[in-house]
């Protein structure tokens, strides 16, 4: 199977029943992305596939062949930490740090879809185009991201000064 | 315990405490006043690894030829295994080894916690030893394959027939046949002064009030994991551990084998909170591993955290408070029970806030337990204080508005001026002082009378709540320090599972030395290291504190014999020089010092190289020494639904120096934010018929999400303790104290209504 991880050619072989997050940690060796609860519940393993997040853990490999699959370790740029990661460290957005690089890749994926003008469950308006990202917004959509260490404010914090547009450093 | 042991341990007991009253203070740590490192906040050292995915956890090591193991559980609380089929399971692909007590290799069961300051067994039952069941969820079988699905399949092809025994899983009814354990963690399991009963029968003001609170699971987002690698008769384990050096010693014990044959690896831990120690399922991957040949990866699933892995007891409480019209207590009785098992030595601490926190008149504190045939519960952030307090704290609540006082007006009427039941001084204690600032920016004085302000279908309330937890410091940790020309190395086999340990003890060791920041590294998580004790009880930041203090007179007096005549530190001695300035210098005349670099370079010494063990916490034993708070919340009750959402919290603290402004804020509101789904949301729910814990998944299982949690205001009194190393209390539980009743007052606040039964969830407010 070839796939295509953080603009990387890579083939491997693996049983069909492999979930991608399996694949990436256990044939990959890319354990930056995390298991939590191997079910959908705790977002821990969330990785962006063209641009859109989703859970690994749910996604069987074998169907996201030669789809652009971005990691933890496919954030930082050319100069350095991604400007999210870096604010994740001012910020203290973890503590742990296991929760870390689900909370990252969701806050990037969470911030095109309000651009898109995708609704969330508190959105009042749903033919508003593109959401703005407030208090209850931004909250309700990180929400599938657990963090029980509870760095919530300075993820929060950190996500508000990176991705959502206008809002005061 | 026979009689003939009690005697001599109360004897040895009074001896050492006449010795421990004599024996005089230890000076007061210059570092805990003193401005450099400390008291910055400097950003995790570990945070470029965290936030790029580089942070290697237990089951993300990379090793040849690895096995994956899956467990198949027990479906019965009590009894035995009466047949095992594992052929189907054999013969499945991939599969390399199925374990069951029939090939187990023979071990011996752990020591139990407590039993030996290096014990780190959760319970002391045998592992897959025999046919017995002790357990709904016990493991039966481990399964290994060469992947984790090959593995998952097979052990789903295991056939077990059970045969039943009566089994005790009803809380209440095994509350009837409760009874006291040998003790609370080492402190009498029953404390009575004077009459309370008597004294609270002639109160003018009295609440009698009983209190429930459910199991709780830890939940730390990273499953129990471990990596085992036999190197011939040496064993290595990459474990997620808060007790590297117990659990080395523990299964020295459990194997036969030499401590020194034993490495433990846990440079990382994804959440830990108590639940991070010895279970079964490390145990049964070192047997697998030595049976099969081959390295092993155990990553439970969040399933198998729960069946395996054990959390928060169930408790029944009773609070009753006996107050004269003054405002002072005549009378505080709080007693109950908690679930246990026959195997473990948990009780859940819930009359120790009332053993240090109030004045009365009288008191009748006592725990006793129930045994109960369910996997053994341990200790969860604060455990004991988090759900004693929600008893206690909500009860003193509703004393205050029975004599129509301000709540906070109640706690100043009790404040004690020593320990109200040892009678020690209180080594720091500024709980009004944090109560004061604490209310004045929350907006106390603003609070609404009972269910008289509503917003729409919100009706809006305050509550506030005392937090406490102890201080302790353990005993039997060492630290190494390695000077070089560049800078230093600190070394201690701890942990780092969030609280920020490697960030503050390199701020420590930087002042210690003073050498810059960037010149210093603390190493940690290896048994390779110098011994350190557990991560629990939030006692680590000063049990490191404290060996790395008692290190670093080991290396003044070294580098002073190096440096000789020939140095401007010719004569002086070490009770006359500080470091400062990347060396040592006279404390008073300040032009005359020498660098380290220089030192090194006139001995010809690349290093200098110093260890020692910490000094036994004797403050601990002349002091009464607690972390205090004042937590306050306003919640918004949907008048409709019942529905609770916190709009604001503050928590003000009094815990000691504050080393890392912004970690320590992190761990204050971590602690909050589990409060929060203590008093909301979280409960293992554990099936009375069947002993089947019925929600282990995180979808079931709630904790706080994103948008249950408001911004969570922190602030403290940075009051440095004289007693303590650094001037430091551990904060990484008092967080959590404390919460439950906040909310709970709040919730009384808005809506009048009282909620004794921990969750408080929309049904109880209908």
């Amino acid at each position: 199977m070839r796939f295509t991880i953080n603009g990387q050619a890579v083939e491997a072989s693996v049983d069909l029943r492999t979930s991608l997050l399996d694949l990436l940690r256990d044939h990959l060796h890319l354990y930056g992305t995390k298991k939590g609860c191997n079910q959908g519940a705790c977002g821990a393993c969330t990785v962006l596939v063209d641009g859109n997040r989703i859970n690994s853990c749910l996604a069987l490999a074998v169907q996201y062949q030669d789809r652009a699959v971005t990691t933890v370790e496919g954030l930082a740029g050319e100069h350095g930490l991604h400007p999210l990661q870096q604010a994740f460290i001012e910020h203290d957005g973890f503590q742990c740090g296991y929760c870390t690089p689900g909370q990252l890749c969701s806050a990037i994926g969470m911030a095109a879809e309000a651009e898109r003008g995708v609704p969330s469950a508190v959105t009042a308006d749903l033919s508003a185009g593109p959401v703005v990202l407030d208090h209850d917004e931004l909250r309700e959509r990180m929400s599938g991201n657990l963090c029980r260490c509870g760095a919530y404010n300075g993820i929060v914090e950190a996500i508000t000064q990176t991705l959502v547009t206008g809002a005061a450093e | 315990m026979s009689i003939v042991d009690t005697v001599k341990q109360a004897v040895t007991g009074a001896v050492t405490g006449a010795m421990v009253r004599l024996t005089p203070d230890a000076p007061v740590d210059p570092l805990a006043t003193k401005h450099g490192a400390l008291g910055r906040s400097v950003p995790r050292v570990d945070g470029p690894l965290k936030v790029g995915g580089q942070a290697r956890f237990a089951a993300e090591v990379p090793v040849e030829g690895l096995t994956y193991a899956a467990l198949v559980y027990s479906t019965i609380a009590h009894g035995r295994i009466v047949t095992l089929d594992t052929a189907e399971a054999v013969a499945a692909p991939g599969v390399v080894l199925v374990m069951t007590h029939e090939n187990a290799p023979r071990m011996a069961p752990p020591a139990i916690f407590m039993s030996n300051p290096r014990a780190a067994g959760a319970s002391d039952l045998p592992i897959m030893q025999d046919p017995s069941i002790h357990w709904n969820g016990e493991p039966v079988a481990l399964v290994l394959a060469d992947t984790q699905e090959q593995a998952d399949h097979a052990a789903s092809l295991v056939r077990v027939s059970y045969e039943a025994a009566q089994a005790d899983l009803s809380f209440d009814q095994a509350r009837a046949q409760a009874h006291a354990p040998d003790s609370v963690l080492g402190e009498p399991a029953r404390i009575a002064i004077g009459d309370a009963e008597a004294a609270l029968a002639a109160a003018p003001y009295r609440v009698d009030l009983s209190y429930r609170t459910p199991r709780h699971s830890h939940g730390a987002i990273e499953p129990h994991a471990a990596t085992v690698l036999w190197e011939g008769d040496k064993l290595v384990v990459h474990d997620a551990t808060q007790m590297l050096h117990a659990t080395q010693w523990t299964l020295a014990g459990i194997f036969g084998i030499r401590e020194e044959d034993i490495r433990i690896l846990s440079p990382f831990v994804g959440g830990g909170f108590g639940g991070k120690g010895l279970w079964s399922h490390q145990i049964l991957a070192i047997a697998a591993a030595k049976l099969s040949k081959r390295p092993v990866r155990i990553a439970l699933s969040r399933e198998g955290v729960f069946r395996v892995a054990g959390g928060r007891t169930t408790t029944g409480q009773r609070v009753a408070l006996g107050a004269n019209a003054d405002g002072t207590l005549a009378a505080l009785i709080h007693t109950g029970v908690a679930a246990m098992t026959a195997h473990n030595n948990c009780p859940e601490q819930f009359t120790f806030p009332a053993r240090h926190l109030y004045a009365a008149g009288s008191f009748l504190l006592e725990q006793k337990v129930a045994d109960i045939h369910m996997l053994a519960n341990t200790f969860m952030r604060a455990p004991g204080e988090s759900v004693g307090t929600f008893a206690l704290e909500t009860a003193l609540d509703e004393l205050a508005e029975a004599m129509a006082l301000d709540p906070i007006e109640l706690r100043r009427r009790i404040e004690p001026d020593k320990d109200p039941t040892s009678g020690r001084a209180f080594s720091s204690r500024h709980l009004l002082e944090a109560y004061a600032k604490g209310a004045e920016r929350f907006g106390w004085s603003q609070r609404p009378a009972p269910r008289s302000r509503r917003e729409g279908e919100w009706l809006v309330g305050m509550g506030v709540a005392t937090a406490t937890y102890p201080y302790y410091r353990m005993p039997g940790g060492s630290a190494r320090i390695r000077l070089t020309a560049e800078g230093a190395v600190v070394q201690m086999g701890s942990h780092e599972m969030g609280m920020g340990t490697a960030t503050a003890q390199a701020q420590h060791a930087a002042d210690r030395l003073g050498l810059p920041l960037e010149r210093v590294r603390f190493e940690y998580g290896d048994t390779d290291l110098p011994p350190g004790t557990i991560a629990g009880g939030s006692s680590q930041t000063v049990s490191i504190a404290a060996a790395l203090l008692a290190a670093h007179e080991v290396l003044v007096a070294q580098l002073l014999k190096l440096a000789g005549n020939d140095s401007p530190l010719g004569g002086l001695k070490a009770a006359e020089v500080e470091a400062r300035d990347g060396g040592l210098h006279h404390k008073e005349d300040t032009g005359r010092g020498e660098s380290y670099a220089s030192i090194l370079a006139r001995a010809g010494r690349a290093e200098v190289v110093a260890q020692a063990e910490a000094p036994r916490p004797m403050e601990v034993m002349k002091h009464s020494m607690h972390s205090y708070g004042a937590q306050f919340c306003e919640v918004r009750v949907s008048a409709v639904t019942g529905e609770v959402r916190v709009s604001r919290f503050l928590g003000s603290f009094d815990c000691g120096r504050i080393l890392n402004p912004q970690t320590a804020r992190s761990q204050f509101r971590g602690g909050i934010i589990m409060g929060l789904g203590l008093a909301l949301m979280e409960e293992t729910e554990f099936d009375e018929r069947t002993g089947r814990i019925m929600n282990p998944s995180l979808a079931e299982y709630h904790v706080p999400v994103h948008l249950d949690v408001p911004e969570i205001d922190v602030i403290w009194t940075d009051i440095p303790d004289p007693h303590s190393p650094l001037g430091a209390h551990g904060i990484g539980e008092i967080g959590i104290t404390g919460v439950g009743a906040a909310v709970a007052n709040a919730i009384h606040n808005a809506t009048g209504r009282r909620v004794r039964e921990l969750p408080i969830t929309l049904d109880k407010l209908l």
